[in-house]
């Protein structure tokens, strides 16, 4: 955890010499717990200080990236406990498992590989691969390589390992796992080929000793596994607070990394669902599910995108006009507001049901309809200047304009300050739109 | 190496609230329910004991609904045109407690009706919602409210603009209320002391923070709950409260929940689809503080309650 002022300025020369541009070295170190200047421009700042004042600086929760590809998963490097403190940075990636003994390899991660779903115009897909080794790991991770360039997950006992390290040199996969009992080998084999480490006991004592002999070893890239498999959701929930609680207020550098986890230990899907979605609201970095089921898939990543949506900043699409189905000067305007959820629910209707339409997005700071209305940023005088800033009259020959069913109080408003306008009231709801419009509007 | 595990002390904690009454305390309920009580946030169990586990109660309706997903109406087949079978068969589906929501086509009679035949037909405590018009919910509440007198229920929804006829009827009928704010930890607060200025004990105010659905606002429900009961923790009386979410009204509305034709193929299988959306919902919200979580699908609710049954084993 970063230092205080005050902490840092314990580990300054205390001479006041002024030579950094400041008058002493407390208003220094004020700067420096500040991030507003950097600590070079001391010159007497010792050894030992700086090494401190270095670690300090280090996230106390270690950024591991799996690469292969091109592409890039990365866990930890968080900074609060609550969303609503800052915000959560980087989702956990969602991780399919399959089996080196599985003839089918290649073909069940094309499928999954494949996968692409679209959420508020985000697109999403799996992040990676995890294979067990209870087949011949390099033949299994040559036939996911046929598949997928995505990350990898090695599951298996070192022996089992090497050969799939071998297949994919050059990649940073994760290997799971190292226990008390082989952890010796796993590190070395985790050093040799460059890959990220997990790091499994069934206690936070056992785990802490395992992370320091590790990274003495010579390892610093590594996740843990907290919980013995198929361990109540009451533990794997304490195990993951504990775990974010010790690296962000004790600034606990043992157990400073983040967490994996595998919700389907018990085999029971249901479990597999509620565990992996505990997993992403609570502190999970890697999630590895076991098989690949869309609608599982889906909801998990919606999930993921709205735990990890900065609190401060809702998701928002750019103010304007958008063009659905090719509209022409015949076709009618509608107005929404610029916050993703409410744009893509009534942009998707109108694109669904084939219909041309003016989808004219008002900036209501992200807000949605009733939201905006209530705080007074969606109202006539908006929905009015929108209008006219986009100069919506001259796309079209015929003048109208169909409000949200939620905001009907403001149509009186609008017909004053859109005179030349028709001002027509929709439904409440985006779903009922194309009805709308084939009743009303053709 | 002994790892020492940073744990929370509190000052503060939250109510107990008990819905339903037994007969040897004025009411007909086979038993009662209470909820809260906790002095750490939720499940940390190293922390604390969890007194009351949170409890799953099912949402039924006072007449056919019209605009449910066939999801829905396929679980619960014919019982949807009789509330009283409607709510025994939820009692069988494993409900804790049952939710009557009243329709805008109820007239006080067919209200009070509907509000005694569940009665009759389940022993569990009831929560009866208006059809969330101010003066509809007034005029069918308030005779529910008289011709129920001692049984405890809970009468909502209360919302800054309509809560002081409901708050009435509650006090003069020995009922609860459901005081619901958007989403606001100041305005949730508001509202519990403007219930409590009038007279309405706290331990019979229930907290509706207001829930989004999966991919709808669910993380500003979340959020909110989260810092309802950091509140709460930290002393603050008037948060102090348990929460109720009505994650199964959320959900179904969900075009993910509730349509099976013209979505993207990777949306995948519809009912488990939609099983998802409602016990997902429900299990993150459980995280952040819920106490009483309100469902539609009998088999969300066999879900929901796994995860609660895990949540609440202690080491
Ligand atoms: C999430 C939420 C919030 C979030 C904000 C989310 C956001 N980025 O907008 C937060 C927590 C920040 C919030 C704050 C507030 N909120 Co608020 N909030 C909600 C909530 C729960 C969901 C809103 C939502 O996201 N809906 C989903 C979107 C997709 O819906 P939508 O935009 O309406 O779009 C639909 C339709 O309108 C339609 N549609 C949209 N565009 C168009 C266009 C056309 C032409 C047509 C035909 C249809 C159409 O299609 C969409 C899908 O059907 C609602 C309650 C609820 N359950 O609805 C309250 C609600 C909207 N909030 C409310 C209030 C009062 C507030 C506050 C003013 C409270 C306060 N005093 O602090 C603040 C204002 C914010 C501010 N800065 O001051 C009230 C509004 C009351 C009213 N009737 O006026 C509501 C209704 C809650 C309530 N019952 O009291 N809120
Ligand atoms: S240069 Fe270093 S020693 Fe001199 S005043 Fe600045 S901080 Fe203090």
């Amino acid at each position: 955890m970063a230092l205080s002022g005050i902490q840092i300025y314990k580990l300054l020369p205390q001479t006041n010499c002024k030579e950094c541009g400041f008058p002493t070295c407390l208003a220094f170190a004020m700067k420096l717990a500040a991030k507003q200047v950097e600590l070079s421009s001391c010159p007497y700042v010792s050894e030992d200080s700086q090494q401190q004042l270095a670690e300090s600086a280090a996230p106390p929760i270690r950024l591991v990236a799996l690469k292969a590809g091109g592409y890039e998963v990365k866990a930890g490097n968080e900074t609060v406990l609550f969303r609503h403190d800052k915000t959560f940075y980087n989702k956990p990636g969602l991780f399919i498992q399959v089996n080196a003994a599985d003839g089918d390899i290649a073909k069940k991660v094309a499928a999954a590989d494949a996968y692409s779903v679209t959420y508020v115009g985000l697109e999403f897909t799996v992040d990676g691969f995890a294979i067990l080794a209870d087949g011949d790991l390099g033949a299994a991770v040559k036939a996911v390589r046929s598949a997928s360039k995505r990350p990898l997950i090695l599951i298996g006992d070192p022996a089992a390992l090497e050969p799939g390290l071998q297949a994919c040199q050059g990649e940073t996969p994760l290997l799971h796992a190292a226990d008390p009992s082989n952890w010796e080998t796993m590190a070395d084999l985790a050093k040799k080929y460059q890959a990220a480490l997990v790091v499994k006991a069934d206690t936070l004592d056992e785990l802490a000793d395992l992370t320091q002999k590790i990274q003495a070893r010579g390892v610093e890239d590594m996740v843990l596994d907290p919980v013995p498999a198929a361990s109540p959701l009451s533990q794997s929930l304490a195990a993951y607070v504990q775990l974010r609680r010790m690296a962000l207020k004790a600034n606990f550098r043992p157990l400073g990394y983040p967490i994996i986890s595998f919700p389907a230990a018990t085999g029971d899907p249901v479990r597999e669902s509620l565990f992996a979605a505990q997993a992403i609201a609570k502190y999970g970095g890697f999630v590895v599910l076991s098989e690949f089921k869309p609608e599982l898939l889906y909801a998990l990543l919606v999930l993921r995108e709205n735990i990890y949506t900065d609190p401060q900043k809702p998701i928002q699409v750019q103010p304007g006009v958008y063009e659905i189905n090719n509209p022409t000067p015949e076709s009618p305007v509608l107005v929404t507001t610029n916050f993703s959820i409410t744009y893509f629910a009534v942009a998707n209707e109108i694109e669904g049901s084939g219909l041309p339409a003016w989808l004219v997005v008002a900036d209501a700071e992200g807000m949605s309809v009733l939201t905006a209305w209530a705080a007074g940023k969606f109202d006539a005088e908006r929905i009015a200047k929108s209008i006219k800033e986009f100069d919506v009259a001259s796309k079209v020959s015929r003048k109208r304009v169909v409000l949200p069913g939620h905001v009907a109080v403001l149509s009186g408003e609008l017909e004053e300050e859109l005179p030349d306008w028709e001002i027509k009231v929709g439904p409440r709801e985006a779903v009922d739109i194309p009805a709308f419009y084939k009743q009303v509007l053709t | 190496m002994p790892v020492e595990i940073p744990k929370d002390k509190w000052p503060g904690s939250i109510r107990t609230v008990t819905l339903g009454a037994t007969a040897a305390d004025g009411g007909t309920r086979g038993l009662t329910v209470t909820v809260g009580g906790q002095t750490a946030l939720p499940y940390m169990h190293f922390e604390a004991q969890s007194p009351n586990p949170p409890v799953v109660a099912i949402e039924i309706k006072s007449e056919r609904p019209e605009d449910w997903s066939s999801i829905l109406t396929e679980a619960w087949g014919e019982a949807l045109d009789d509330p009283a079978r409607w709510a025994a068969r939820a009692q069988d589906a494993g409900a804790q407690v049952l939710v009557l929501a009243l329709s805008a086509n109820d007239t006080p009679e067919s209200a009070v009706k509907a509000v005694k035949a569940v009665l009759g037909a389940s022993g569990l405590p009831l929560i009866v919602l208006g059809p969330g018009q101010p003066e509809k919910d007034n005029d069918l509440l308030v005779p529910v409210a008289e011709a129920t007198k001692g049984e405890r229920l809970a009468l909502g929804l209360c919302e800054d603009k309509n809560y002081r006829t409901l708050v009435a009827a509650a006090m003069a009928n020995g009922h609860l209320v459901i005081a619901r704010a958007p989403m606001d930890v100041n305005l949730s607060k508001q509202l519990n002391i403007l219930i409590t200025d009038m007279g309405l004990p706290a331990d019979r105010i229930l907290m509706d923070p207001t829930t989004g659905a999966l991919g709808y606002g669910i993380e500003y429900g979340y959020s909110v709950m989260e810092r309802l009961r950091l509140a709460a923790l930290q002393g603050d009386s008037m948060t102090q409260l348990p929460m109720i979410v009505t994650v199964g009204f959320e959900t179904w509305k969900a075009k993910e929940a509730k349509v099976g034709e013209g979505v993207p193929e990777a949306w995948g299988d519809w009912r488990e689809r939609g099983l998802h959306w409602e016990s997902l919902t429900a299990a993150a919200l459980l995280e952040a503080g819920a106490d009483i979580i309100v469902l539609r699908h009998p088999e969300s609710v066999r879900r929901i309650k796994i995860a609660i049954d895990e949540l609440m084993v202690t080491a």
